[in-house]
């Protein structure tokens, strides 16, 4: 047994510790950890905010996820759900052509060559003005009579199209809209990290071999660059499946006719346009389920895959 | 077939990816330029000929214009106030428990972590509705509590401090504990100091995320005395759909201070990237 001075000691570096940890865990436990598990609850739950809240078991999931058969056909019980996902898994389509423009860029800003950090700050800029100017900025290039691509496109004799206004390109141009924004950004800077951390021995030893420069990027570069590629990959995916909300709300309201909802903006929608609170609660615990299984994919398969130089 | 020089060759290699960069950056910057260009012009201008680069006149009078018509004054002094109160509340008490996580020791601290580990995946959706209904039952929607309070708290900016903590050598602090420092005082006296970097990509990284921040502001703020920038901007412009001019001088506004603090923070910035992507 220990002596009591000892205890107390120990009790007083437990009390110090806790005085240094309270306010974050505090903001911790009341804005993130217990709105987990009411979020959990209110998903079981039918709540105007303005009446009380009904219990309904599973309901809302079956509403959600459910479908039902007539004249030999299989409809969903929410239809909008289902288009909405694919509204978003159509936008995450950006997610590779975003990574591949990234690497590009970090391949040709990797060489030894003048002016490296100027380009990386320019190319830098569209991220750090991402937000609402900046979509504000894409709504007036897009604008079909007065826009500048339009106006550009019609430079060679093409007619564009309406762009945001128009169902089929409404989502391409959003999509369109972030490759401009994120290919110099973020991505790009962990991918030059990346090179550069890539043991310059390797690519002796297939100077040695006599290896081209085509061979060295493909055996060398990118095997080296995998964690590199995954770690963007899942960050990116998680963030897919929740994004599209500030696009959708500043740029097109989530149309046109739906196109560009996304679930993000759906679960919005039911929140606090319609107060549907535990509707949207379950929506947003399904979306939390999507990249739960993201992540357990990446636990359970990265790992494997993922080639440590 | 004839071969080219190693040099002539690496001349040409260069020369390809200067206009490779060149048409690269100016596809990056155009639609800026164009947007700076459009808060200049006069209201008949900006719909005439869009490829016309150089206002007739510089219009400056857009900027007074948008200042007056939302009430930009309040919208960006809201802006301000809560950016800087989000990103100050959260270096500091990031920074506190980051250092409790990283050098003290007490009961139940791995737990602890792997509980703030676990939520990073979370997605705001899930806590945003909980929180919401929260902030009515205390009448905190409409207010600056709604607006700062919740953001305050995270525990990625925990995460990225602790990592950055645990790679400060210990040696300094067992000589501060020998000349009798308090705990407190090593948190303040030794840690600090020797993580301004990482202090640094934090606050920035903090400062970027709450100026932009727009669902949150859009989701608790119903009166426009309450609006911030971005919510207040996007509210102009369902009401005002044609004026672009006042609507590119407002963009303008919002992002300038961004840029500022970016090509101040540039190295620091950067640096918080590297270390976010390092948790693999």
């Amino acid at each position: 047994m220990p002596h009591h001075r000892e205890v107390d000691t120990i009790n007083r570096r437990s009390g110090i510790a806790f005085a240094f940890l309270t306010p974050n865990l505090l903001g911790f436990m009341v804005f993130t950890f217990l709105p987990v598990l009411a979020a959990l609850g209110l998903s079981l739950y039918r709540w105007d905010l303005f009446h009380a809240p009904s219990f309904v078991g599973l309901r809302n999931f079956v509403e959600l996820l459910g479908w039902y058969q007539e004249d030999g056909q299989i409809h969903a019980n929410d239809p909008g759900f289902w288009k909405y996902l694919g509204n978003t898994l159509f936008l995450m389509m950006g997610i590779p052509v975003n990574m591949a423009a990234a690497l590009f860029i970090a391949l040709v800003l990797n060489q030894k060559i003048r002016g490296r950090v100027f380009f990386r700050t320019v190319f830098f800029l569209p991220t750090i003005c991402t937000g609402v100017g900046v979509m504000l900025l894409w709504m007036w290039i897009y604008n079909p009579e007065f826009g500048l691509l339009n106006h550009l496109l019609s430079l060679v004799g093409v007619e564009g199209p309406s762009w945001l206004r128009s169902y089929a390109w409404a989502k391409p141009s959003i999509m369109i809209m972030g490759l401009w924004g994120a290919m110099g950004g973020t991505n790009m800077i962990i991918y030059l990290a990346g090179l550069q951390g890539i043991p310059p021995e390797l690519y002796e030893a297939a100077d040695i071999d006599g290896a081209s420069s085509a061979a060295k990027f493909w055996y060398v570069t990118l095997p080296a660059l995998t964690p590199t590629t995954f770690f963007i990959f899942i960050t990116s995916v998680i963030g897919g499946f929740q994004g599209g909300f500030d696009a959708a709300y500043v740029m097109t309201r989530g149309g046109p006719d739906g196109a560009t909802t996304t679930i993000s903006y759906y679960i919005f929608e039911h929140a606090f346009q319609w107060f549907n609170m535990g509707y949207a609660a379950t929506i947003a615990v399904v979306l939390f389920a999507l990249v739960l299984l993201v992540t357990l994919v990446n636990w359970k398969f990265g790992g494997k895959r993922v080639q440590y130089v | 077939m004839f071969e080219l020089s190693v040099p002539l060759r690496r001349r040409l290699a260069h020369g390809t990816s200067y206009v490779f960069l060149i048409v690269v950056g100016i596809t990056m910057v155009a639609p800026l330029l164009w947007m700076l260009s459009t808060s200049l012009k006069s209201a008949q201008e900006d719909v005439l000929d869009p490829a016309q680069w150089l206002p007739a006149a510089l219009n400056w009078s857009n900027y007074v214009e948008v200042w007056v018509e939302i009430d930009f004054a309040r919208a960006l002094l809201n802006s301000v106030l809560v950016t800087v109160a989000v990103t100050v509340g959260q270096v500091f008490t990031s920074s506190l428990a980051a250092f409790a996580f990283a050098r003290l020791k007490f009961f139940g601290r791995d737990k602890i972590f792997l509980g703030y580990l676990a939520t990073l995946m979370v997605p705001g959706a899930v806590t945003m509705i909980p929180v919401f209904i929260l902030l009515r039952e205390l009448h905190w929607i409409n207010t600056y509590y709604a607006l700062i309070i919740p953001a305050m708290f995270s525990a990625y900016g925990t995460f990225l401090l602790r990592q950055f903590f645990l790679s400060i050598p210990t040696e300094l602090e067992e000589a501060a504990v020998l000349d009798g420092c308090s705990t407190f005082g090593i948190y303040r006296n030794v840690i600090l100091p020797l993580s301004k970097p990482a202090l640094s990509a934090l606050a920035i990284l903090t400062f970027m995320g709450s100026w932009r921040s727009f669902m949150w502001p859009l989701i608790v703020t119903h009166y426009q005395e309450m609006y911030t920038l971005p919510v207040a901007l996007t509210a102009f412009q369902e009401m005002h759909t044609v004026q672009w001019t006042l609507l590119m001088a407002g963009s303008v506004i919002m992002i300038l201070p961004m840029l500022v603090v970016f090509i101040v923070g540039q190295r620091f910035f950067i640096e918080g990237i590297r270390l976010g992507a390092v948790k693999g």
